[in-house]
């Protein structure tokens, strides 16, 4: 596994202060063929000044946790259970006029696709403007501007560029636009959707450099919701790997990639392609993702997965701790451990005993 | 300077002439050509159009003499007559002399709608009753059709979209005259509250000086407030019909591409922002679906115009379209080929307008 070069930053993360987490979350759309569980009673904790690396295979549920985490399930979407606990207040208590002033305030998103994330008839700046106002009304429009200015200097947006409509800018521009947006009232919780996905490569290193420097410097906590292995690599420190609306596996980086837990996220490291590597080496998993209107009873990995066990096919597996538990440690979940949720490793703590993160 | 329906109109197509100008002046290279292009344009569209109703009146059967007199009038009669107007002549002359007069605004005088009166005479007096009829209309259709068009949209699916949608497609399928005549029927003969037909009642219709012909206007510049009720009391059934005519295609356009960009990313950006929703849809999105709506109310105001024929000839409202209608049926020549020219120049400058202010709400558009 030495094919990622992990190189994370642990420096800035505040290993006690969980500053959102979400518990027992579940997500489902009304379909015509029947309630679609798009996520099932998931809980996952984010820490302050982490990037968080939200894996999985599209479908597996990834940007539905992050718009739900904005309350912005479209619908006939609606989230069914579960808390969202920012700053010690839960955010589904929250009415709609609250949850406004948490949207872009606290938890900022930047989106997949800089092209057609601003609009057209908008200038720049106008952007800038209403997003400043829209939470500090009694801002004068040409103060907002002025207080943006350095941070969209910044990231290489010129005052003469706010002048301009987003059609008049470059991908790699917009994208950094939609990051001063993010940035603009110092939110504290970035939800990166795809965020690179729409770029090209050059372009996409500097935008992954520019959100490395960011994060330092804003103190930001980021939850980088992305399928491309290689990005997570490079910039999380750790990783949470969803598959069918479940979490399989969460961990640090380091870990997860040199001692992956559950076979699908095994599969999923193995089916990254290599440039040193030849084309009959690369892993191709079996099966295609479920469908989540009638999902597989227990595991929902069980059908792809190679080790499946009796179990498997009747009781779904919580997700525990699979690491070495260490003296005086018994202290459940926390930033450091190593959790997964499958039949494979639930004898750790004996299956009966297993207890749920 | 007078107020008349002279310098009325004037003052319209300079403050378009304005417009254009500080479109060509401040706009960009390809701006200013295409707008120089597109007016100049204009007059060979007008002379196609001109050249099209000349033929096609010399096609219909009958000629103005014959359809003024009674049948089994004398055919030296006639051959005197028809000479008078000029119409014995050969038909390449006719087009010559018709084509150099109206270049030089010379529309000719009817024959048979109002009898050797000047037709810009005429128009000058039907086009003001055509305007009174139909800017309200539009004034109404939009702002109708536009909020329930958004309303529908917003609340996609819900019983007040399927009513909307119900309706606008009702009131697109009923046949304008049908709908006037049970209006009248309704509101006129059985309530007895407004007026049948006609633009004004003939009690107050020496009382003003008829400075403009825009009754509304005109009473009021008398100071005359009873005859200015009776005209807008005259002006509410053809207009709810025109308005209704119209409004069924503006909900569904704007429903359709509200809808649209309601799902575009930035909508879903904006709302990430804090954008409250209120703002979202009437300001983000309601916006950005202007534009193709633009198209459509550029046409429309133009065709109607020209004349609303149906409502105008239902309610007797002495309009562009009445009389082009009248013309026609009395084989006016002149009447209807000047009807033609207010027609071809209308709707040449609304749709050079109609494309202009695209350019300054949708920033993308380049020409």
């Amino acid at each position: 596994m030495s094919l990622f070069q992990v190189v994370p930053d642990h420096s800035q993360v505040n290993k006690q202060e969980i500053i959102l987490s979400i518990r027992d979350l579940s997500v489902e759309y009304q379909t015509r063929r029947g309630v679609l569980s798009a996520i099932d009673t998931l809980s996952l904790d984010l820490y302050k000044g982490e990037v968080l690396g939200l894996v999985g295979e599209s479908g597996s549920g990834k940007s539905t946790l992050g718009k739900a985490i904005m309350r912005m399930i479209p619908s006939p979407g609606r989230i069914t259970k579960g808390q969202l606990i920012f700053k010690n207040q839960d955010l589904m208590a929250y009415d709609e006029n609250q949850m406004r002033d948490v949207r872009g305030k606290q938890i900022s998103m930047i989106f997949q696709d800089p092209m057609t994330s601003l609009n057209p008839v908008q200038r720049i700046d106008n952007h800038i403007i209403e997003a400043i106002r829209v939470h500090e009304p009694n801002i004068s429009k040409d103060e907002a501007l002025s207080r943006s200015e350095s941070l969209m200097e910044r990231l290489g947006i010129g005052r003469r560029r706010l002048k301009e409509y987003p059609h008049q800018l470059s991908g790699g521009m917009r994208q950094r636009v939609m990051i001063g947006l993010a940035l603009a009232l110092k939110a504290n919780i970035i939800i990166a959707d795809e965020a690179t996905t729409s770029l090209d490569v050059i372009v996409e290193a500097q935008f992954l450099d520019l959100l490395r420097e960011l994060k330092d410097e804003f103190g930001l906590t980021i939850l980088l919701v992305t399928h491309n292995i290689g990005i997570v690599a490079e910039l999380a420190d750790r990783v949470a790997v969803m598959y069918a609306g479940r979490l399989a596996e969460v961990a640090n980086v380091d870990e997860l990639f040199h001692n992956p837990k559950h076979p699908y996220t095994q599969g999923l490291l193995r089916s990254v392609p290599n440039i040193a590597m030849d084309s009959q080496d690369l892993y191709r998993m079996d099966g295609t993702p479920p469908n989540l209107v009638m999902p597989p009873s227990g595991c929902r990995f069980h059908p792809r997965c190679p080790h499946v066990m009796d179990i498997c096919h009747q009781k779904q597996p919580w997700l525990v701790r699979v690491d070495e538990i260490g003296e005086g440690d018994e202290q459940v979940g926390g930033y450091d451990k190593h959790l997964a949720s499958c039949w494979l490793h639930q004898e750790y703590q004996g299956a009966t005993q297993a207890r749920r993160y | 300077m007078e107020l008349t329906f002279g310098t009325l109109c004037g003052g319209g197509l300079l403050l378009v002439g304005l417009f254009l100008l500080y479109a060509i002046l401040t706009g960009s290279r390809s701006l200013r050509n295409y707008v120089i292009t597109r007016l100049l344009l204009v007059v060979p569209m007008i002379w196609i159009l001109l050249t099209l109703v000349f033929v096609m009146m010399r096609i219909l059967p009958g000629d103005p003499i014959s359809t003024r007199l009674k049948p089994g009038t004398d055919q030296a009669t006639l051959d005197r007559l028809r000479e008078r107007a000029g119409l014995n002549r050969p038909i390449y002359e006719q087009y010559w002399d018709y084509i150099t007069d109206i270049a030089q605004g010379d529309l000719g005088v009817s024959n048979n709608v109002e009898q050797d009166r000047p037709v810009t005479d005429i128009i000058g007096r039907r086009f003001p009753a055509t305007i009174e009829l139909v800017m309200p209309s539009i004034l109404l259709m939009l702002i109708f059709g536009i909020i329930s068009g958004a309303l529908s949209a917003n609340r996609h699916k819900s019983t007040m979209d399927y009513s909307f949608r119900i309706s606008s497609v009702v009131a697109y399928a009923i046949p304008i005259f049908w709908l006037g005549l049970m209006l009248q029927i309704v509101f006129a003969r059985e309530l007895n509250l407004l007026p049948v037909a006609q633009r004004i009642n003939p009690q107050y219709a020496n009382e003003f000086e008829h400075r403009t012909n825009i009754y509304v206007i005109d009473t009021l510049l008398a100071g005359n407030l009873e005859a200015f009720g009776d005209v807008l009391k005259h002006l509410v059934l053809p207009t709810v019909t025109l308005t209704i005519a119209l409004v069924g295609v503006f909900i569904r356009l704007t429903r359709s591409n509200m809808i649209e960009i309601l799902q575009e990313d930035y909508v879903t950006a904006s709302r990430a922002r804090g954008v409250p929703e209120r703002k979202v849809v009437y300001f983000h999105a309601l916006r950005n679906s202007f534009i193709p709506i633009m198209t459509l109310i550029g046409l429309q105001v133009a065709v109607l115009l020209a004349g609303a024929v149906l409502t105008e000839t239902t309610f007797s409202w002495d309009g562009l379209g009445k009389l082009l209608r009248d013309g026609i049926a009395l084989r006016d020549y002149p009447v209807v080929q000047g009807a033609v020219v207010v027609f071809a120049i209308t709707v040449g400058v609304m749709s050079t307008l109609t494309d202009i202010l695209y350019a300054f709400i949708d920033p993308r558009i380049r020409f």
